[in-house]
């Protein structure tokens, strides 16, 4: 049995009288990219919501790396390793492009509260966050308000300001949703490059992306996991066919 | 002791029946267009110099109707205009908008009736005493300003549950977003709904100007203590803004009379202090002198710890 | 290493203004003009560190100022009878110090939520302290305040004070120490990360931060500046009374600073010199003034909510391009135009203010050295005219400056290609 990075067990939530997450376990094997598929409405981004601490569970308990980071605050959870994107779009518009990576860097750099450094002149600082933008082929677009970048582009960005905390598990939700098919290409291979040696955990519902990507795959309904396998054994799996695939050409 | 209780009671009702009045319309307006409104104690002002002067023209029960007729007409075009224009700015300038006019409105009260305070006469047909108790009188004026407040309360309820537009302004209270979808014109809501909050105001006006004083500064006195009410009573809930009245009111009219300082109290249970030294202020406060700044403490205890307010419905 | 000098150059031409200045300036009344043209932009500077940057819209910030000019003005004291061995140039250290441990304190109550929650407990702080004022009158003196005597033995300097020249120079010297260290505070990373809080809360929590505790120092800094300046102000007016803390002010800082600029830096140094200059001059000649300002303000709101800074760095293209010369015409006209309707409303104002205020509204009032009967239509009908005529024309030239700016503009897109 291979370490967990995250663990979540008999994990509720509910709205008001509704429960939208019932009862749900999940495993991620650390260093694993791990894909989570399911129909829409399913609960996939209130998953990732409790498991960052931006909602707080009704039941269960959710452990990264076997510390129990249940209901934390979100900046706790951060700070120990868990980054995540948004499904929406989720950056700093008025700022640029530089600058919202180095923000996402500043934290885990050690550079918490400073009001006594100059970010200009913190070298490293600075050497780091273009390197970040070079991996993420924005160097180019260095200067610009992030609010005035092309879509895709402003994703692109939303995984560098992910990636940038140096987060050993990493939570993009639906990534590619609304790109292009050229798009969608690079927005691969940008996420294979950064989580490499990382965690990851991706809802998708773009099943090209999910079988490229995924080393395995879990299935979401109705806020349970009900299925998680090989891409290979997910593809057969005949109750997955039923609730989910059986809609979708694969 | 029995005496002092009664009348306190009364008092507190008459004070915080007005507080409703005004804080009634300044809840609407706040949680239907989430515009904190400065403005809306100088509503009240203009209110009561509108009511002053109509009533040396035509007589109070002219100024009665007239003068928040008036006011909510004006209200009506400072949405209108003003308001509507600013709103694509965003929250805070529709805010510093309505700050902008509590000092325009001020200054203009200065530059038309001058900075001392109108002379205050109650109507004739008033001007007596409605009962006596214990040898102390409680005048016809507060029982009128009781009964109009419990009309406009009765009038108010009925609007809001009986109407369509009553409905539509409840739906927007607790789903503002909502609103929209459902077609309606919304822009001409939100002017309704500020015009007649400010009318409200504007005949809170006219009976607290007489019933306290009518001046330039009365705003400034007031302002504050409404924005407390709706903090306290909740966002969106005029249930709330109504017990929230009733509760600072009464606050404001039983700390007045209690002479008690700590020092005081603590001798009662026993306890003595050597009042002197670097906290003698903080012993020897009276808690009449309290009184004063209960409402704000209580508001930012609640802002702190209960966001929603007593009986409110949702954050902002 | 361009880079530092020009950057050290604007510091340069700002310091040889402030010693210039008074020197051009000479008469009393100037001097002590720009004393509190100083003071206030030390204040509005530490206010838009809160709205400008943190995105906190705070109307409680004199009590910073206040609680910090009665600590400096307790300790001047102290200092003067030989208790407390600090130079009196130092004294404003204590106002911010003061202003530093309140503003944490208020500042970690105060900043769970931003928005109108905020905005609300400012406001309920401000008041309570106010009202709290006078039920402590040991420390802020009741009724009357507390005042001192700057003339102490201990200074560092050969100054001993008695001058307001000197005292201005003391302030020159502490606000542009003061205008540098705020300048510097934005390029940290609370700096930025403040910028990150306040445009995107729910972001930030994800790279890492606090928002609550980043809300908090970022106030806490803006109370250590609020509180110099209030001890600024102990040692120019020699005096402070409660009044200092309440919500005038408060409404007063936000106001000066708004018609600056929030988003700019310089912003605000413009919004108080400009303000403050009103402040004392118009209040010399008329009573009015509060109306002219209040209506500037809401002017400002309705039609330029980026302030005078955000005017002005809207026309950085245009300058560089060289197109400022098209613009002017078309922007002298509807000043002018503006001007005559100004005009107008301003005799209507003074007019009713001689009625409404004065002492003898039979005898004749004087404008721009022109007297006559407040009572006489003439002057009514002379203003509504006025008003008439500006407000024609000012319609008029709104739209060329609409046209010429959208001429300017599309010069400038087309000549960049
Ligand atoms: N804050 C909330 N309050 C109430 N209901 C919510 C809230 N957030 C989500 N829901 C409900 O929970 C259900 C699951 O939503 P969720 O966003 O998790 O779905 P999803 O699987 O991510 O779907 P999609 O594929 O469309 O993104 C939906 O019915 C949604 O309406
Ligand atoms: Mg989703």
């Amino acid at each position: 049995m291979s370490a967990l990075a995250l663990k979540l067990r008999n994990v509720r939530k509910n709205f008001g009288s509704s429960s939208i997450i019932n009862g749900l376990n999940l495993d991620v094997i650390k260093g694993e990219r791990q894909a989570i598929i399911g129909p829409n409405g399913a609960g996939k981004s209130t998953l990732f919501n409790l498991i960052s601490g931006f909602y707080q569970v009704s039941g269960g308990t959710i452990e990264m790396n076997g510390h129990n980071i249940t209901n934390l605050a979100t900046f706790r959870i951060n700070r120990s390793g868990l980054s995540r994107s948004f499904q929406v779009t989720n950056i700093f518009p008025q700022m640029t492009v530089f600058e919202n990576i180095r923000c996402g860097l500043l934290w885990s750099m050690g550079y918490k509260y400073s009001f006594w450094h100059l970010c200009n002149q913190v070298r490293h600082l600075n050497e780091k966050a273009e390197e970040i933008l070079e991996r993420i082929r924005m160097t180019q677009r260095r200067d610009l308000p992030a609010g005035l970048l092309a879509y895709a582009e402003q994703r692109a960005l939303e995984i560098g300001i992910t990636i940038a905390g140096d987060a050993e598990v990493i939570l993009l939700d639906e990534p590619t949703a609304g790109m292009s098919m050229s798009e969608t290409e690079r927005a691969v291979e940008l996420i294979r490059d950064v989580t490499e040696n990382k965690t990851l955990l991706v809802v998708e519902h773009d099943m090209s992306v999910v079988f490229d990507l995924a080393d395995r795959i879990s299935v979401l309904v109705y806020g349970e996991i009900i299925a998680t396998d090989l891409p290979e054994k997910i593809r057969q799996n005949q109750e997955v066919q039923e609730a989910y695939l059986g809609k979708e050409t694969l | 002791m029995v005496e002092y209780l009664i009348f306190s009671v009364l008092n507190t009702l008459v004070l915080g029946m007005l507080l409703f009045m005004l804080s009634s319309g300044l809840t609407l307006i706040f949680s239907m267009m989430g515009v904190l409104n400065f403005a809306h104690a100088s509503f009240y002002m203009l209110g009561a110099y509108f009511g002053y002067q109509i009533t040396t023209v035509a007589g109070f029960w002219s100024a009665l109707i007239i003068s928040p007729l008036l006011v909510g007409i004006l209200g009506a075009a400072v949405e209108r205009y003003g308001l509507r224009t600013v709103h694509k700015y965003g929250h805070v300038a529709e805010l510093l908008f309505t700050l902008g006019l509590f000092f325009i409105i001020e200054e203009g009260v200065n530059l038309i009736w001058g900075r001392n305070a109108m002379p205050n006469f109650i109507p004739a047909s008033l001007d007596f005493p409605l009962f006596t108790l214990f040898n102390s009188e409680f005048s016809a004026f507060r029982a009128f300003m009781l009964l109009i407040s419990v009309a406009i309360f009765i009038g108010l309820y009925l609007v809001l549950t009986r109407t369509r537009i009553g409905l539509i302004i409840q739906a927007a209270l607790t789903h503002p977003e909502g609103v929209n979808a459902l077609g309606h014109n919304v822009p001409a809501v939100f002017m309704m709904v500020f015009g007649g909050g400010s009318a409200l105001a504007g005949l809170a006006g006219v009976i607290g100007g007489i019933f306290l004083i009518t001046e330039p500064s009365m705003a400034l006195t007031l302002g504050p203590i409404v924005f407390v009410v709706i903090v306290v009573g909740g966002m969106g809930s005029l249930t709330g803004a109504f017990v929230a009245s009733l509760l600072l009111a009464g606050l404001q009219t039983f700390a007045v009379g209690l002479e008690y300082s700590l020092v005081d109290l603590l001798g009662i249970i026993g306890v003595t202090v050597n009042a002197d030294g670097i906290l003698r202020d903080i012993w020897r406060i009276q808690l009449s002198h309290i009184g004063p700044i209960l409402p704000y403490l209580f508001m930012v205890l609640m802002l702190m710890f209960r966001p929603k307010g007593l009986l409110g419905k949702r954050e902002n | 290493m361009k880079y530092l000098i020009r950057h050290l150059g604007i510091w340069a031409v700002a310091i040889a203004l402030c010693a210039i200045l008074p020197v051009i300036f000479s008469s009393d009344y100037a001097i002590s003009l720009l004393s509190q043209m100083g003071i206030a932009i030390i204040f509005s500077l530490s206010y838009n560190m809160i709205l400008g940057q943190g995105g906190m819209l705070s109307f409680g910030h004199a009590v910073y100022f206040g609680i910090g000019g009665f600590l400096a003005m307790h300790g001047i004291n102290l200092i003067a009878g030989g208790t407390l061995p600090i130079p009196l140039e130092l004294a404003p250290l204590i106002g911010g110090l003061g202003g530093l441990i309140v503003g944490i304190l208020f500042g970690w109550l105060s900043t769970e939520r931003s928005g109108t929650t905020f905005a609300l407990i400012s406001l309920g702080i401000g008041e309570l302290i106010a009202a709290s004022a006078l039920l402590l009158p040991g420390f802020f003196g009741g009724e009357e305040g507390v005042s001192t005597d700057r003339m102490v033995e201990n200074t560092i300097t050969p100054f001993d004070f008695g001058q307001q020249i000197e005292v201005y120079y003391l302030i020159a010297c502490w606000m542009l120490l003061c205008i540098v260290l705020m300048y510097l505070q934005t390029k940290t990373p609370l700096g930025r990360v403040a910028n990150a809080v306040r445009d995107n809360p729910e972001r930030a929590a994800f790279i890492g931060y606090n928002t609550r505790m980043v809300r908090t120092i970022q106030f806490a800094l803006a109370s250590f500046f609020s509180g110099i300046a209030g001890g600024l102000f102990a040692i120019n007016y020699e005096i402070i009374t409660a009044e200092m803390i309440g919500a005038i002010p408060s409404a007063n800082v936000l106001m000066m600073t708004y018609i600056g600029g929030i988003g700019h830096f310089f912003g605000p140094i413009i919004g108080a010199v400009l303000v403050t200059f009103m402040q004392l001059t118009l209040s010399g000649f008329t009573h009015a003034w509060q109306l002219y300002f209040g209506l500037l303000f809401v002017s400002m709101i309705l039609w330029a909510p980026t302030g005078l800074a955000g005017i002005i760095m809207n026309h950085e293209p245009a300058w560089k391009a060289g197109l400022m010369k098209k613009l002017i015409p078309s922007y002298t006209r509807a000043t002018l135009a503006a001007l005559v309707m100004f005009l107008g409303i301003m005799t209507l104002i003074e007019i009713n203010y001689h009625l409404s205020l004065s002492i003898h509204p039979k005898d004749p009032m004087s404008l721009f050295g022109i007297s006559f009967k407040a009572q006489s239509p003439a002057g009514w009908i002379i203003a509504i005219a006025l008003i008439a005529v500006g407000f024609f024309f000012f319609k008029r030239g709104k739209n060329e400056v609409k046209n010429s700016w959208m001429d300017v503009h599309q010069a400038i897109k087309t000549g960049g290609k």
